[in-house]
């Protein structure tokens, strides 16, 4: 059932709606659990469509296995994902900078306390990312240090690959996943794949783990598939390496590559002179989970993420 | 007066990006001024090179103490302003969200790392800084409620108001809050306007800083006398919120006395020009802030009153 949890009037002829779908069993379910699955915070981030689409498609075709109820959110900043915009295109802001929002704040505040409102009290949330347009990232969960004692069971159930538990910088606490942890909703951030494409396979590995955890909390009665094992790991082991001067980023090695400290991961290369500015190389030995995919890099670009082997 | 580059940014394509402040004064680190981080603030930038101007006279006339330095860097993000965009061209980032800054991090970070390692150690720091919001603001000097302000240094721009801002968790990457953070008495200075230049608001800006620097002895001239501002918290502001999108027609701008009940806007129509909402004064006082664009959609913030 479509359902609209916000709606606000532009200047000319047209609403700014956000709306949800909520599937029930069909029968009721007393005290049923409830999950919500959202996408779409930021305008150019579109891996979560497709998990958000084959999920409804799958639950349009199979609600007799539904428990509980399921709210899938595709496009939290609509006007954003319409526009090809990361931000909100009415005032520039990054969505995900804003909430909890409030009541009688501007519009963009006023919209983010409204989904909030709508997403509180669900038993989990997952909030699907991909990356940005600059960056490739192996699919992963990230989870704040201080949740890290409920959420990572729960993301385990995700079937991503990696769960990476960070220390949470000050500015996250604006984020909605912080703001429904801090108010007692789970909620877990799923990030794959790069921004303004989608990653088919990847959305299959998360569809896989929605259903499994979905299995996990009764809402599920269908049959699951087994979920990969993720590797578990702090900040302690992310290695960072990021350019040093301006210029083309040519990779020389593939994402997810198993890396050497010290092996070259690529050059930054000048189209005018024929000059090699800079050959980037492994910070550390491990896992090449993040890798640069826009080429145009500057002094400070992340060109790639390394996870550490385990001693 | 000195000219200095503080730093450059090497960019694909284009020319590096030269950060250049303009000294005045002795070694000693007693003000910095900051202008435009972001693309769109060019009433910033002019207020700083209006200020400089006004300095090199100073200088000139041997009217600046030579106890002081005083430092002013009018423009970080040209690279952003010549192409006509409000944040870090490429990723769209916010300089002024990147502080204090890490120089082992992504440009914007290393941007405001390079820049708030030559301005923090400063004893005093002014920005003439520009809101999210677009519109119009009576001039006033905004100090962030750290438990590190002090109150005096704001009064002493002799600005009718000083509004005084809990900080939110987003506002604890901007410079103002790290320079007080940092131990550098930090006030922002708004104008009326960003994107475009009101010169009688630059100039009250710079006035405002004369009477600052005379205040503290870095300037000769014995500072002009003014009326005790009104300090307010920022939640003491009264919002007045859009009821309808459409066509904004202003009825009073900042600085205007409204009655309760008074109309401060309509809101009309796209189609029939007819209106189809008012915007009401919830309650007497001085309009503080309004919205100025001509259209404007619902729930927007259309004016603030004091």
């Amino acid at each position: 059932m479509l359902e609209t949890i916000v709606s606000v009037q532009l200047p000319v002829g047209e609403h700014l709606m956000i709306q949800k779908n909520r599937f029930t069993p069909l029968t009721s379910i007393p005290a049923c659990k409830r999950i919500c699955v959202v996408t779409g915070i930021h305008g150019d981030e579109l891996e979560g469509q497709y998990t958000a689409w084959k999920l409804a498609a799958i639950l349009n075709q199979h609600q007799e296995q539904l428990r509980g109820i399921v709210d899938i959110y595709p496009a939290l900043n609509p006007l954003g994902i319409n526009s090809i915009c990361r931000g909100i295109p009415l005032c520039d802001l990054d969505m995900n900078r804003i909430f909890p929002g409030h009541s009688d704040g501007p519009v963009s505040e006023f919209v983010a306390h409204q989904i909030i409102k709508d997403l509180s009290g669900a038993d989990v949330c997952v909030d699907i990312h991909a990356s940005n347009i600059f960056l490739r990232e192996l699919p992963q969960v990230r989870v704040s240090q201080e949740m890290a004692d409920t959420l990572v069971p729960l993301a385990g159930y995700l079937n991503m690959d990696f769960i990476w538990i960070n220390a949470s910088a000050t500015v996250l606490e604006s984020t909605l996943a912080h703001s429904l942890n801090s108010t007692g909703t789970p909620t877990l951030v799923v990030e794959m794949g790069v921004g303004m494409r989608i990653t088919q396979s990847y959305g299959d590995q998360l569809l896989d783990g929605i259903f499994s955890l979905m299995a996990h909390l009764g809402i599920w009665a269908g049959e699951v598939p087994d979920v990969r094992t993720p590797i578990i790991s702090t900040d302690g082991n992310v290695s960072f390496a990021n350019a040093n001067t301006s210029g083309i980023f040519l990779p020389t090695v593939s994402h997810l590559a198993q890396v050497q400290k010290g092996d070259p991961l690529g050059l930054v290369v000048n189209p005018l002179t024929g000059e090699t500015c800079e050959t980037v190389f492994s910070p550390a030995s491990g896992l090449l989970f993040t890798l640069r995919e826009y080429p145009v890099v500057y002094n400070g670009s992340l060109i790639a993420r390394v996870l550490g082997d385990t001693p | 007066m000195k000219k200095q580059v503080l730093f450059q940014v090497e960019t694909p394509y284009r020319e590096a990006l030269d950060v250049t402040a303009y000294q005045f004064g002795g070694e000693e680190k007693s003000v910095a001024v900051v202008g435009a981080l972001r693309g769109n603030e060019i009433q910033q930038m002019y207020t700083c090179a209006l200020l400089i101007r006004t300095l090199k006279r100073l200088e000139e006339e041997h009217r600046l103490s030579s106890a002081c330095g005083i430092l002013v860097v009018p423009c970080v993000n040209h690279f952003s302003m010549n192409i006509g965009r409000r944040f870090w061209a490429v990723d769209n980032t916010d300089i002024n969200r990147m502080f204090p800054g890490y120089s082992g991090g992504e440009t914007t970070q290393r941007i405001a790392a390079s820049l708030f390692e030559v301005i923090s150690p400063y004893q005093y720091g002014i920005q003439f800084a520009s809101f999210y919001l677009p519109g119009d603001f009576l001039p006033h000097c905004r100090m962030m409620d750290t438990g590190y302000q002090n109150l005096q240094d704001a009064a002493d721009f002799g600005l009718p108001y000083i509004i005084l801002r809990k900080p939110q968790p987003y506002d604890t990457t901007t410079l103002n809050y790290n320079w007080q953070i940092w131990n550098t008495s930090a006030v922002s200075l708004y104008t009326k306007e960003t994107d475009c230049v009101d010169e009688a608001t630059a100039l009250q800006a710079v006035n405002a800083t004369l009477r600052f620097l005379s205040k503290r002895g870095f300037l000769l001239d014995p500072p002009t006398e003014c009326a005790l501002p009104n300090i307010v918290q920022e939640e003491q502001l009264i919002t007045v919120l859009s009821q309808a999108g459409g066509i904004f027609v202003r009825k009073h701008v900042p600085g205007d006395q409204v009655a309760r009940g008074e109309v401060l806007a309509e809101v009309l129509d796209t189609g029939t020009a007819e209106i189809k909402s008012q915007v009401l004064a919830p309650a007497g006082g001085q309009v503080f802030f309004s919205h100025k664009a001509q259209l404007i959609g619902e729930h927007e913030v259309a004016f603030r009153l004091i």
